[in-house]
């Protein structure tokens, strides 16, 4: 039983790391930097809370909030696409953006600086053991999510173009890829996906609370480059992380590691991941290069 | 005037005007979705930042912290590399410059405890900074990756330091530094009076002249921004690019841990979690709209400081987040018109050179 809840807690932590991770995977091996999921999941949370509030439907709330992410990511892919903007200050300030934009519509639709009223979710109100678990449809796609875009990236002509985009953009355009419109799909692919996890985190909370993601959007970038770029690995890593904060969160009454400590254990493996210590942890080519 | 300088000073002037044509409009539309009336809410933010000298007073402080960051950014981005390290680096700055302040015996004079407290702020920064740059010259590990992690890592662990063994109790702030504070500017201007301004500004102003001594007057300066333009080449000269690199980055850091004594040596007088509170992001948009160069970075860090000061100037009317909101849109816009201008200035010349 211990087991079990252990993994279940596990499960419900990474949720939002899957689906950010999936998106920023596609989006990275498509070439464009994804500094962005962090904004992207705030968008969605942001939304969904508004969809949900506004209709009482959970299912709309998902879909507002897809909105918000699409919306974001829009503005992330015609400035890197298009414009050939700096991606990493374009997304530095996506994420400033959204901190301040749903600040200001929390203020002016709630009347808050902190929260917004109880909203619907998926599932039964305030069911936190099992039955909530299973009958939430987000928990179903998170777990998939990541075998999915695995299998986009690794299986379809889609999913070869995506790579080639990523790695050879020039060589990928001279056989006829149409390159600027592969990398739009892809960043407007994570921008969904990861509205998706922040509209896991609204709902299951049943509100939006002010920068409610905390961060979760570095976590999940860090678990594509722990992951190596690869979806699978990524999902893992996400699993890994989640474990993590799974353990911390139950020993925290033991007081065996300060939680600052575990804490820091994704950006620490990362950082041993991209230096390189035990196999190094190569990015896509044309990473963060669109001029070409 | 002669047409390349002509040519540089519409590149760096229009894509910031672009951006605040687009913040103007976005921003009015924010401001009547809330009902108010734009005309008095803009009034409002320039009464309450320029227009008296409490809210200047308050700019000049916000600016001092972000010409640090800002310069931070600049120096990383002249040598080729992106440090957005530079939030955990000032954090640290601001730790290092308090705990030197708590170590000093009460009483010592300023004129050694201030040097003490500056030199360990920068070196808390330089040391964080040295991280991504020993990783980038000896692995090749993407700073852009390292700095966004250590961020992290650095802030979870001065909280640890904190909340674990230095706070005051009930609070998330260390106890008062013993020597080494620097005054207000209100003790010698009085009209400043209540304003954070204080003596850093004096400091930043000599670094920001020492970095553009530092990037255009000697050796090493020129080194690194050849090292920025051209690595390959500039190693073919024989510059050691990685060692390059490293001090490039460790000067980054050393830049953005000294903004850390405007709010721990000048206006608190202890570090407190949590005090750089995004001043290290806006570093990168401060360089970015200040086009890498210290005097652009000084303007730039004192339009961003008026914004964020502005906030809290039309907070009665607007909520005061609009300006973050706002803020993200000078920087994309700006982000998004620099490559775009500088193509139009370009085709614009070739065409005219092409009709001799």
């Amino acid at each position: 039983m211990g087991a079990l809840l252990f993994f279940a807690q596990t499960v419900r932590i990474a949720i939002p790391y899957l689906f950010a991770a999936a998106g920023g995977a596609l989006a990275e091996r498509a070439g464009v930097v994804s500094l962005t999921l962090e904004g992207f999941m705030l968008g969605g949370a942001f939304g969904a809370v508004l969809g949900s509030y506004y209709t009482h439907s959970a299912w709309i709330g998902l879909v507002v909030g897809v909105a918000w992410g699409l919306g974001l990511a829009a503005v992330h892919a015609v400035s890197a696409i298009r414009f050939k903007a700096d991606q990493i200050v374009v997304g530095v300030a996506i994420n400033l953006f959204t901190v301040g934009i749903t600040r200001f519509f929390l203020q002016l639709a709630f009347g808050s600086s902190s929260n917004s009223p109880r909203v619907a979710g998926f599932g039964g109100d305030g069911v936190a053991g099992a039955a909530g678990f299973l009958t939430n449809p987000l928990i179903w796609m998170g777990v998939l999510v990541m075998p999915v875009v695995w299998w986009i990236v690794q299986k379809t002509t889609f999913g070869l173009r995506v790579r080639a985009v990523g790695e050879h953009p020039m060589a990928a355009a001279s056989v006829g890829v149409p390159v600027n419109r592969v990398r739009y799909v892809a960043v407007l692919a994570s921008g969904a996906l990861a509205a998706l996890g922040g509209v896991y985190l609204a709902l299951d909370q049943h509100q939006f609370t002010d920068s409610m993601t905390a961060g979760r959007g570095f976590i999940a970038l860090a678990a594509v480059i722990f992951g190596r770029w690869d979806p699978l690995r990524a999902g893992l890593a996400c699993l890994l992380f989640a474990a993590a904060e799974t353990l911390q969160i139950q020993l925290q009454a033991a007081q065996l590691i300060p939680s600052q400590f575990v804490a820091m254990i994704p950006y620490v493996l990362t950082i041993i991941a991209v230096a390189g210590v035990v196999g190094r942890s190569r990015a896509p080519a044309a990473l963060g290069r669109t001029e070409d | 005037m002669n047409a390349t300088l002509k040519r540089t000073i519409e590149e760096a002037v229009l894509p910031p005007l672009v951006a605040l044509v687009v913040a103007l409009i976005v921003g009015d539309l924010l401001i009547l979705a809330y009902g108010q009336a734009p005309s008095a809410v803009w009034r409002l933010l320039i009464d309450g930042t320029w227009g008296n000298a409490y809210g200047f007073g308050q700019v000049l402080y916000k600016a001092t912290t972000l010409t640090c960051t800002g310069l931070a950014v600049a120096m990383s981005l002249r040598a080729g590399l992106f440090n957005i390290g530079a939030e955990g680096q000032l954090a640290a700055g601001g730790f290092g410059a308090g705990l030197a302040g708590l170590a000093l015996p009460a009483g010592t004079p300023a004129f050694l405890a201030v040097p003490i407290c500056v030199m360990a702020a920068m070196l808390c920064g330089g040391l964080v900074g040295a991280v991504p740059g020993a990783l980038r010259a000896k692995f090749g590990a993407h700073e852009v990756i390292v700095t966004i992690m250590l961020n992290f890592i650095v802030l979870a662990l001065l909280n640890y330091f904190v909340s674990a063994k230095l706070h005051v109790p009930e609070t998330l702030h260390t106890p008062g530094v013993h020597a080494g504070g620097l005054p207000r500017l209100s003790n010698l201007i009085g009209v400043f009076h209540g304003s954070a301004a204080n003596w850093t500004i004096v400091i930043v102003a000599l670094a920001a002249v020492a970095a553009w001594w530092f990037l255009f007057k000697t050796r090493a300066g020129y080194e690194l921004r050849a090292v920025g333009l051209q690595p390959d080449a500039a190693e073919y000269a024989g510059v050691n690019v990685g060692i390059t690199w490293r001090n490039a980055l460790i000067v980054s850091g050393a830049l953005a841990g000294l903004g850390g004594i405007n709010f721990v040596l000048g206006y608190k007088g202890y570090y407190e979690d949590g005090f750089s509170g995004g001043a290290g992001f806006l570093g990168i948009a401060v360089a970015l709209v200040g086009r890498n160069h210290p005097l652009g970075v000084v303007i730039a860090a004192l339009f961003f400081a008026t914004l964020s000061q502005g906030g809290l100037a039309i907070n009665a009317m607007v909520p005061k987040q609009i300006v973050e909101a706002l803020q993200g849109i000078v920087i994309v816009a700006v982000a998004t018109s620099v490559p775009e201008v500088r193509r139009i200035l370009r085709n614009a010349v070739s065409k005219s050179g092409g009709q001799h």
